[in-house]
């Protein structure tokens, strides 16, 4: 219990994962898989933001007096910042990720009228049957 | 230390490994700014060049051992970021940015024929985004920046891919395949180095080596090193992770395959050796039994990539399943682990790649007159295209691994590495492996010289822009098949310091080193 | 001049004369005539090159490092000197009379088809002048690639799977089997020079030497040793000069060749000897030359059948290094030369027929030796020479293989030989008797045929003249080659 209880963080990153991998996997519609590859990247950056939490800690600000001179006070815990500002690259990166899937999306849609993966595939295999009917089967061709 | 006193002593020299960066990251943004499409290659090229420049002028400095630690902002690692040339990237900084150097020449008419034109401005920004990408990941000595990299480059390859569209929809649920696969690949990497961190504490790699010899295995750093692996494995297109590589290749445009193909998958198997060599220790990897499955994955890939490609009917798809088979050569040389075997995964990542960019661009050039890749369309080109044709069959005979080219030194090592494990039946299969490579090969040079050439295609050689760049890499897949002062021997000063291990925090930045 | 601008020069003319092939492809005399010079000349400083030396061997020239302990470099001993003088200057034979068969039968390509030409013989020179096993492994490659276009010259769906037979068995082989042998001796010796001895002595032993040996023996496909010998009837598709010189004399003498030096300066014969490793080659050359024979014998194809009996003839050399006594290898080394004459012969005789008669079938062959004195009569010779009955030159190097096949207490082997010759009389002779004495049930076949052009007749009258005066000379040759047994020095 206390294995449970003391890595509740971990455990809920863990679920979100596979929450976020299995989307990615098992749906067919385009726009699922990034929403489930978006689960899959925040699970991460939790994970990560909570592995920088000390306890007991504080916001990892430290005072200035009037001078602008920085007060340090050794008694004060300070959580760990470093992960924060890698995951706000990460996120930055995420977004990115995001919105060139979505695009991609948009484009797939006006080239094949779906965003069903399966539909696409089937256009695909029927696409790459042609050529091969045209230009030879694999080894049955010319060359 | 002082930094302040260092910094009155930095020349334009030591800055070199951020100029290397810096110039094609800047170009990127000038280049849409500028929003001329003449200027838009002119830019490019200059950029690529500088940066060529500069790794030729890094790869000098450190051919005979040693490393330049430069500090970022002038904040020193570990806190701040660290970019760390040894001679296993400077060879593979030259690689990258002298492969793009010579591909950007060749992209032009291609990029003209393959792309619409109100497209070329952008697409040579993200050309640019993507150097910067790869050069980034394999400069650095951040573990955290080796993430940030290789986002900036898939991002911009999946782009780069989808610009085949105008001529394949196909390109776009390939590039689309390739960003999921990709995302989740990159993802894993980062939750390894989340874990990694978690147990040292630092993301500078070479503190966090030393903290993992401190700190001895467990399993958070065992955790960790899977994750890497795999997620490297992903981008590399280890087999079976692979699946995004052949659609992806095949139908990008021509010159962005001739530039990922000699390139991206490089710059990943490089990030894998860096970890597993400078981040953990050698000894951890063999406790691990890393190199068993990678071994045996990559005696998988070499057979059955090189199987599938010999019933391939269209040149490009053949070439991509080829890469599969010879990436499975360099992780051989990886699990061979020992001097030779690491000699032999850096020369041939050098070797194949320029092998691997002659070819891609003489599809391109076939491209141009014929309009497809397929054996049939493609057939008798060789005869109305001499040069084009040549440099195929030259190519051709390097990814063999026919003395006199660059592919065999490779194969050399390799073989040698094998004997020196005492595993004779390894070499022996290394060999018949490269038998496929003879059916393959043969196949498409059998199409493009034994046939009466296409009569919709047009019977003129490629246009001097296209030839040049080809002749350059097919001439460098003799030049390096007989001199290996360059790579062979930058190749072995690089598997030594890999195989010593880490070499530790710099604890005196580059303008100390001479 | 001296000996290694000799070399170069050896290697630089033929090299040059492809060069000129291929600039001059639309001058046919300018192009032909020069390729004539340079074959010329190639034979001239491989001569300037045994006139300098003797027997002796040079110090190896060093062209440049590859890698460390790895170069290309040159040097000239005995064997390597006899297939030089054999290959370029069997060459000017050959080149009149690819230039009589080219013209008068009509072939396409002859720029590609001359330039490729000299490119194998720039090849061939480099293997025999080779000072070390990477060199003669580079040369050996390139003598394949260049010689596919040849093969597969004319373009026919038979001709291209003749040529892919070819260039699988060949390419297939060398880089499995020869060059895992080849790192493998570099690992184990850390140089791949040749060295009188060998090399191997006591860094190999047990089982492992038989395997090498055998990596070395399968690999070296050019040898046509069974089961690698399919090229070789496949090969027959190409033009007959391309038959006549490469297949028996430049590309199967570099296989044989190459074994050779293999057995004398990789392994050492003494070393080879001492651990019995070639005893299993030994057997399976001789069964090479008897199955070969046989087979020779159901051939109806002329080409075929000479081809099957070449194979026969090339594990006669592989046996003489297999034996691993002084008179074996001698008596390779001297078969490399009596055959290659013998059997270019009976080539450019195939040649000729084909040229006047286009007929490529012994039994459609009747009576064509009385239209057709001339080549017969060479024939007959050559096929003598083959046989090795005297006053021919065959008749020496297998009475020193006999010679050494007893040194080496395998008296078995003499019966082996015996065994062949009868089998060669088998199937070289009726074909002889056939063009004489048989006659067309119609006879119309022989109305209106003539002797083939000069330029085609004159070639294998020369070499089988050529066959007898070695006869004579055969002295010389063994006392020439008589370094490489390591005895007189």
């Amino acid at each position: 219990m206390e294995f449970i209880l003391g890595h509740l963080n971990y455990w809920f990153v863990i679920v979100l994962m596979m929450t976020g991998l299995y989307i990615v996997i098992s749906r067919g519609n385009l726009v699922k898989k990034i929403v489930g590859l978006n689960v899959f990247q925040v699970s991460v950056f939790m994970l990560y933001i909570s592995i920088g939490k000390v306890t007991g800690g504080t916001a990892p600000i430290f005072p200035t007096d009037l001078q602008g001179k920085i007060q340090i006070d050794p008694t004060i815990v300070y959580s760990n910042p470093l992960p924060h500002v890698l995951i706000l690259t990460a996120i930055v990166v995420g977004i990115a990720t995001t919105s060139l899937g979505l695009a991609l999306i948009v484009r797939i849609r006006e080239e094949y009228n779906t965003i069903e993966e399966q539909d696409i595939l089937d256009q695909d295999a029927a696409t790459a049957h042609a050529e091969n009917l045209a230009h030879g089967d694999a080894m049955g061709g010319r060359a | 230390m002082s930094s302040e006193a260092q910094h009155v002593a930095l020349s334009l020299q030591d800055h070199l490994p951020v100029l290397q960066v810096l110039i094609p990251f800047l170009a990127g943004p000038l280049i849409v700014l500028l929003g001329s499409r003449t200027l838009a290659w002119p830019v490019a090229f200059i950029a690529s060049f500088a940066a060529f420049v500069c790794s030729g002028l890094l790869l000098s400095q450190v051919m005979n051992g040693g490393f330049i630690s430069y500090h970022i902002g002038g904040w020193a690692p570990p806190l701040g970021i660290e970019y760390r040339v040894d001679a296993a990237n400077a060879l593979v900084l030259l690689l990258i940015s002298g492969i793009s150097t010579v591909v950007l020449p060749f992209a032009k008419p291609s990029v003209a024929d393959e792309i619409p034109q109100r497209h070329h401005t952008l697409f040579y920004a993200t050309f640019m985004l993507c150097l910067t990408g790869l050069l980034g990941v394999v400069i650095t000595g951040d573990a955290f920046n080796v993430f940030v990299f290789l986002e900036i480059s898939s991002l911009s390859t999946y782009v780069l891919v989808a610009k085949g569209a105008s001529k394949d929809r196909r390109a776009l649920s390939a590039a689309y395949d390739y960003l999921i696969m990709g995302t989740i690949g990159a993802t894993f990497f980062v939750i390894g180095l989340g874990l990694l961190y978690m147990a040292t504490g630092t993301l500078n790699m070479a503190d966090m080596a030393d903290r993992i010899a401190a700190l001895g295995t467990n399993r958070t750093v065992q955790a960790g090193f899977a994750f890497i692996i795999i997620g490297m494995g992903l981008k590399a297109a280890m087999f079976p992770l692979h699946h995004w590589l052949p659609n992806a290749y095949n139908y990008a445009p021509s010159a962005v395959t001739a530039f990922l193909a000699a390139t991206a998958t490089k710059a990943a198997i490089y990030v894998m050796l860096r970890f597993m060599f400078s981040v953990f220790q050698p000894d951890f990897v063999l406790d691990m039994g890393a190199t068993w499955i990678i071994g045996l994955l990559a005696v998988i890939a070499m057979f059955v990539a090189s199987f599938i490609a010999v019933f391939q009917n269209n040149f490009k798809r053949m070439l991509a399943y080829s890469s599969i088979a010879q990436i499975g050569y360099m992780l051989l040389g990886i699990s061979m682990f020992n001097l030779n075997g690491l000699t032999a995964t850096m020369v041939h990542l050098f070797n194949h790649g320029i092998t691997k960019a002659a070819l891609f661009m003489a599809v391109g050039a076939l491209v141009l007159r014929t309009g497809t890749t397929f054996y049939d369309r493609i057939a008798g080109m060789g005869r109305v295209m001499p040069f084009t044709g040549a440099a195929v069959v030259v190519g051709g005979l390097s990814l063999i691994g026919v003395p006199g080219t660059a592919g065999f030194i490779s194969k050399w090592v390799l073989v040698q590495a094998a004997f020196d494990n005492g595993w004779w039946w390894m070499a022996l299969a290394i060999m018949a492996s490269s038998l496929l490579a003879v059916i393959y090969v043969w196949r498409i040079v059998e199409a493009l010289y034994l046939h009466a050439p296409n009569p919709e295609a047009e019977h003129q050689e490629a246009p001097l822009m296209m030839l040049g760049p080809i002749w350059i890499m097919a001439g460098a897949c003799v030049w390096f098949g007989f001199d290996t002062e360059l790579t062979l021997g930058t190749a072995r000063t690089a598997a030594e310091a890999l195989l010593a291990g880490s070499a530790g925090m710099a604890e005196i930045p580059t303008a100390a080193m001479h | 001049m001296d000996t290694n601008t000799l070399i170069f020069l050896a290697m630089l003319l033929p090299t040059l004369a492809m060069f000129g092939n291929m600039g001059f492809h639309n001058k046919p005399d300018l192009r032909d005539g020069f390729t004539f010079i340079c074959a010329v000349l190639t034979f001239t400083s491989v001569v300037a090159i045994l006139s300098n030396v003797g027997n002796a061997t040079t110090e190896e020239i060093s062209l440049f490092e590859v890698f460390p302990g790895l170069d290309i470099a040159f040097n000239v001993e005995p064997l390597g000197l006899l297939f030089a003088l054999v290959a370029s200057g069997l060459w000017i034979v050959t080149h009149v009379y690819g230039l009589g068969y080219m013209r008068s039968n009509n072939e396409s390509h002859h720029a590609r088809f001359f330039a490729c030409f000299s490119g194998a013989i720039a090849s061939a020179i480099g293997i025999a002048f080779a000072a070390n096993m990477f060199t003669l492994f580079l040369f050996y490659e390139i003598l394949t690639i260049s010689t596919y276009p040849l093969v597969a010259h004319k373009g026919t769906p038979e001709a291209i799977r003749g040529a892919r037979i070819y260039l699988g068995v060949l390419i297939g082989s060398s880089i499995a089997l020869q060059l895992t042998a080849v790192i493998w001796t570099y690992t184990l010796a850390g140089t791949l020079d040749f060295t009188q001895g060998g090399i191997l002595e006591g860094k190999v032993s047990g089982v492992l030497v038989p395997i090498l040996l055998g990596l070395y023996a399968f690999g070296i496909g050019k040898a046509a040793l069974m089961p690698f010998h399919k090229w070789l009837p496949a090969a027959m598709v190409a033009p007959t000069p391309v038959s006549a010189l490469l297949h028996a004399v430049a590309v199967v003498k570099a296989g044989v060749f190459t074994m050779l030096k293999v057995g004398i300066y990789i392994f050492g014969i003494d070393f080879l000897a001492e651990t019995g490793a070639s005893e299993w080659l030994m057997w399976l050359a001789a069964y090479s030359i008897i199955a070969a024979s046989v087979i020779a014998m159901q051939q109806d194809n002329l080409k075929k059948r000479l081809a099957y009996s070449t194979v026969s003839q090339l594990s006669y050399i592989t046996l003489g290094m297999a034996l691993a006594t002084q008179m074996g290898v001698l008596g390779g080394g001297m078969h490399i030369a009596m055959h290659a004459v013998g059997k270019i012969t009976l080539f450019m005789c195939a040649g000729a027929i084909y040229v006047a008669t286009h007929k490529t079938e012994i039994s459609q062959m009747q009576g064509l030796g009385r239209v057709m004195p001339i080549t017969f009569a060479a024939f007959l010779i050559g096929a003598l020479s083959i046989i090795g009955l005297p006053p021919l030159g065959g008749s020496w190097s297998k009475w020193l293989l006999m010679v050494g096949a007893a040194d080496a207490g395998h008296q078995i082997m003499i019966g082996v030989l015996m065994l062949s010759s009868l089998l060669n009389v088998a199937y070289l002779l009726p074909i002889v008797g056939r063009g004489f004495f048989l006659k067309d049930a119609t006879n119309n076949a022989v109305v209106g045929i003539r002797e083939a052009p000069l330029l085609v007749w004159l070639p294998p009258a020369l070499t089988a003249v050529g066959c007898v005066i070695m006869f004579f000379y055969a002295g010389h040759i063994q006392a020439f080659l008589m370094p490489i047994t390591g005895v007189v020095r």
